[in-house]
């Protein structure tokens, strides 16, 4: 008999005397459920904010209009000289970029290239107000995955309609046959002494823009 | 110090070891203690923990009854979106099967990124026979292949060494380590940072275990902090991922609550940096998964043990259990140590040997682990039961069968109580043989020349 | 009202003061005590040494000799908890079963039992009373209404102690590591006496207090809160007793 055979026939084996599965009672709150939370916490905007610079990420809050602006004060900040640029990425965001040069992705830059770009700016999937994580899944304007692994620096323009209360709202809306990249900070580890320490493999800094309100 | 825990001996006599490393001990305490509290803090902030808590034993208990059929269907699904489906019966056959893969492609090196299910089965031994290197990426399992250790914790490997002690260890096995390195941490996980980037960027192959697989949809989930699962499951061409039977979650939707449960419970995180989905060939790689029993099936036979393969590998157990604070995790002579480990090794490997028949005592049944367990393990219910499957020494079960014998008659017990009274003195302070573990730190209590229940029928109830 | 009292046989052989203390606070407090004379152990050893048959036989009949019982009292947060966690996986559900500072508070609805007990305390809640049975802050409720006493908390109180059964003996060390931070906890306090509501961890705490001439003494809360300002049993039980009983 063959491995899988055999695997399949010791688990009906070791599971034939137990009853049958029960329904799964999903009492915990679900998408668009009732919210029990801290009074002052209302705006889903703010504690995304909030909880995005608990991971040591910067976060500035700028009108829909203002994008290339802020993306511009960004760039001038760290001091970047090139950005890699996704397909789909809205041109406006990139508009106000005069003394950096733009890296398109398209055709996709070979790995050294990415690894040596000073930053990426992509937009987002979703982003989660409870545990400032934004996600990417290879929509337009973000990518595939390792353009927002290589460059050290990784700007990311929230637009302020893509914030959701949880975790099960965000997993509502994601199409699980995309790949997606859950970020939450810069990379970090706590493996020496359980200490956090942000910047391991993946991007030292993370700056996230929300655009609107 | 090396790489391998076969022929441990029985866990009191590693952990009685252990106990004497003040070093060991400080480090332990400390971390556990650090994780213990940010658990603590974030876990509070979420008003629906006891309800994602019931639904995810609920879920995983459902995958469980239903198993066969789950994982037909995560291998339906995997094939459809362009992936290859292997199954391994046990340790050697999936070691087997992950070696020719890797030889198919021509490559002598490969990425690794964390895998509980990969540490389990040997797999570095196992290529390093057919002569491939295995390099491991995280930033922990780098520290205990640098140093030729054994990893002593599930999320955090390298627990047992401070910052001093892995600034050594870089210095030493890392040859473009600087020799200005210092021990901040900040430091040294540049060093590993600067130690990797080249093979990421050039590796063919990388392997890869999975925190859950959808059998739905046949998309896998890797839950990480440091990018290094990100570079091996994005750059090479070929994904090895080797994945436990009991990993398989029924729908996209249950990650909505694991995905909540799992970065608290963990790393006392909200959420962990990254979090990896990705469903078999993506972006034009080759996929493979590699389905492992490797006694878990023996596990799901176990009506009461069998609530063991709803664990997620969080190790919140660990972090707040007093036996795993003092012994630290080699003790247990597994990958999987601390209050899971003792119930999870004995049944993955079958008991028999002197360390495995030792694990379901390495507790006090405090119940500390079952109160943080994310999935609502009773550890402790486990234990006993193991316990009870356990071989007995011939001392013990001869004196626990009169202990039986005396109790089973309230007569027997008051000749006993008052014979003991009337022996106190012959009993000397130190106890010889085992109970001398008892006598060797403690006082014996005094014996009252009157038990309660004398007391109650000479008083009648104390009325008289 | 009538309870049914199961001493257990730790506190029935080694310390029959704190069972002479239960009858003389449940009396104080208006109750009828019965003491089923048939009662031995209730099997939490055997279980949770790996002997589940004499387990099963013990918690078979301890039903049997309480079976006609309307509510029982356990001052044991351990036994109760074997008792109602337990027993129905062993086929011998015991409905009614309480410890002791849950009978008072919730049963009698008393949280000033009327006790006198001038001495700085510190309070250890014992896993089984603390997790298994969630006694949560009730001993600490009677204990702060007892006049004269001052209450200490206990550094990292819900830490176990070490003891666990067998577990002394089969992992000495690490049990004597615990037990020694746990002694360690209880000096911090710089309290007189260290009071839990499970005579088994007092063993195992007041044996090694008593080893390193602490001269803190251990008490069962039932003594505590059995002690007036005319003596009674608290007189008796503790304090009279040089270097603690235990």
């Amino acid at each position: 008999m063959n491995a899988r055979d055999t695997i399949l026939r010791r688990i009906r084996a070791a599971t034939a005397d137990a009853p049958p599965a029960e329904a799964v009672s999903r009492g915990y709150r679900t998408a668009g459920g009732a919210v029990r939370h801290e009074p002052g916490e209302d705006d889903l905007i703010a504690l995304f904010a909030h909880r995005v610079d608990d991971y040591h990420a910067s976060v500035r809050r700028v009108p829909a209009g203002e994008a290339a602006q802020a993306v511009g004060a960004a760039a001038r900040e760290r001091g970047l000289t090139t950005l890699a640029v996704p397909p789909g990425l809205p041109e406006e965001w990139t508009s106000g970029l005069t003394a950096v040069r733009l890296l398109r992705d398209d055709p996709p830059l070979a790995p050294g290239e990415l690894d040596r770009a000073g930053g990426v700016i992509t937009g987002c999937a979703v982003a989660i107000a409870e545990t400032g994580t934004i996600v990417l899944d290879a929509g337009p304007g973000q990518g595939r995955r390792a353009l927002t692994l290589l460059p050290d620096y990784h700007l990311c323009v929230v637009p302020a309609d893509r914030v959701v209360r949880g975790v099960p709202e965000a997993v509502a809306l994601l199409d699980p046959r995309r790949p997606q990249t859950w970020i939450s900070g810069p990379s970090a580890t706590s493996d020496i002494e359980l200490d956090r320490v942000e910047g391991v493999h993946g991007p030292r800094v993370l700056d996230v823009i929300i655009l609107g309100n | 110090m090396s790489g391998t825990f076969l022929g441990m001996p029985a866990f009191p006599v590693n952990a009685a070891d252990a106990v004497q490393n003040s070093q060991l001990r400080h480090n332990l305490r400390r971390a556990t203690h650090t994780i213990r509290d940010k658990r603590s803090r974030v876990v509070a902030e979420v008003p629906d923990w006891a309800e994602l808590r019931s639904a995810a034993k609920a879920i995983k208990d459902a995958a469980l009854r239903d198993l066969d059929r789950h994982l037909l269907r995560l291998e339906e699904t995997v094939q459809a979106a362009g992936g290859h489906v292997h199954w391994a019966r046990d340790a050697a056959e999936a070691c087997r099967i992950v070696t020719d893969l890797v030889r198919a492609t021509g490559e002598t090196e490969v990425v690794k990124v964390k895998s509980m299910a990969t540490q389990e089965i040997g797999l570095n031994e196992a290529l390093a026979d057919s002569g491939i290197h295995a390099y491991e990426t995280d930033l922990a399992e780098l520290i205990v292949q640098l140093g030729d250790d054994r990893p002593s914790h599930i999320v955090v490997p390298a627990i047992h060494r401070n910052r001093a002690e892995i600034r050594e260890i870089f210095l030493r096995a890392m040859p473009d380590a600087s020799p200005d390195l210092t021990d901040d941490p900040a430091a040294l996980a540049e060093a590993a940072r600067l130690h990797l980037r080249q093979r990421f960027l050039s590796s063919k192959v990388a392997i890869s275990g999975a925190n859950f697989a959808i059998a739905e949809t046949g998309t896998l989930v890797v839950v990480e902090s440091e990018g290094n699962g990100r570079m091996c499951l994005t750059l090479p061409e070929t994904l090895i991922s080797v994945v436990g039977i009991e990993k398989v979650l029924p729908t996209w939707r249950d990650l909505e609550v694991f995905l909540q449960l799992l970065p608290r419970s963990a790393t006392g995180e909200r959420m962990n940096p990254y979090t990896s989905t990705w469903t078999a060939a993506t972006e034009g790689q080759t996929f493979h998964l590699v389905l492992l029993d490797n006694g878990r099936t023996d596990v799901l036979a176990d009506e009461v043990g069998r609530q063991a393969l709803r664990c997620i590998r969080c190790a919140a157990c660990l972090n707040v259990c007093p036996v795993y604070e003092r012994a630290g995790g080699h003790a247990y002579g597994s990958v999987y140590p601390g209050p899971i480990g003792a119930i999870l090794t004995p049944q993955m490997r079958g008991m028999g040997t002197p360390l495995d028949d030792s694990l379901p005592y390495a507790s006090t049944l405090c119940g500390a682990c079952y109160d943080v367990c994310p999935v609502a393990i009773d550890i402790p219910e486990v234990l006993v039961h193991l316990r009870d499957r356990s071989s007995h020494p011939r001392a013990e079960r001869a004196a626990l069968r009169a202990a039986g014998w005396m109790l089973a008659r309230p007569e027997r017990l008051a000749r006993a109580q008052r014979l003991a009274f009337r022996l106190r003195r012959l009993v000397p302070r130190r106890l010889p043989g085992p109970l001398s573990a008892w006598t060797d730190t403690r006082d014996l209590p005094d014996i009252p020349p009157e038990s309660f229940r004398d007391w109650w029928k000479r008083t009648e109830g104390g009325t008289r | 009202m009538r309870v049914a009292l199961f001493i257990t046989c730790i506190t029935d052989t080694l310390y029959p003061q704190t069972g002479r203390a239960v009858v003389a606070l449940l009396r104080r407090l208006g109750c009828e005590v019965d003491f089923p004379e048939r009662q031995t152990c209730c099997g939490q050893m055997h279980l949770n040494t790996g002997y589940r048959d004499e387990a099963v036989r013990l918690a078979r009949r301890t039903k049997r000799v309480f079976g006609k019982s309307e509510i029982v009292v356990v001052p044991s947060g351990s036994c109760a908890a074997m008792i109602r966690e337990h027993y129905p996986r062993l086929g011998a559900e015991m409905p009614r079963v309480v410890e002791l500072t849950e009978f008072l508070v919730d049963v009698l609805g008393v949280t000033d039992v009327g006790a006198y007990f001038p001495h700085r305390v510190t309070y250890h809640p014992t896993c089984h009373s603390l997790r298994g049975l969630g006694l949560g802050g009730r001993p600490e409720t009677l204990l702060r209404a007892v006049r004269g006493l001052e209450l200490v908390p206990l550094p990292r109180a819900d830490e176990c102690c070490g003891f666990g059964g067998t577990f002394a003996v089969k992992n000495p060390a690490v049990s004597a590591a615990m037990c020694a931070d746990k002694v360690g906890a209880v000096l911090d306090t710089g309290a007189e006496v260290l009071c839990a509501a499970d005579n088994s961890c007092l063993t195992h705490l007041g044996g090694a207090l008593r080893r390193q001439r602490t001269g803190v003494r251990v008490m069962h809360i039932a003594e505590i809160l059995a002690s007036t300002e005319s003596g009674g049993a608290g007189r008796t039980a503790g304090l009279s007793t040089p270097e603690g009983a235990r």
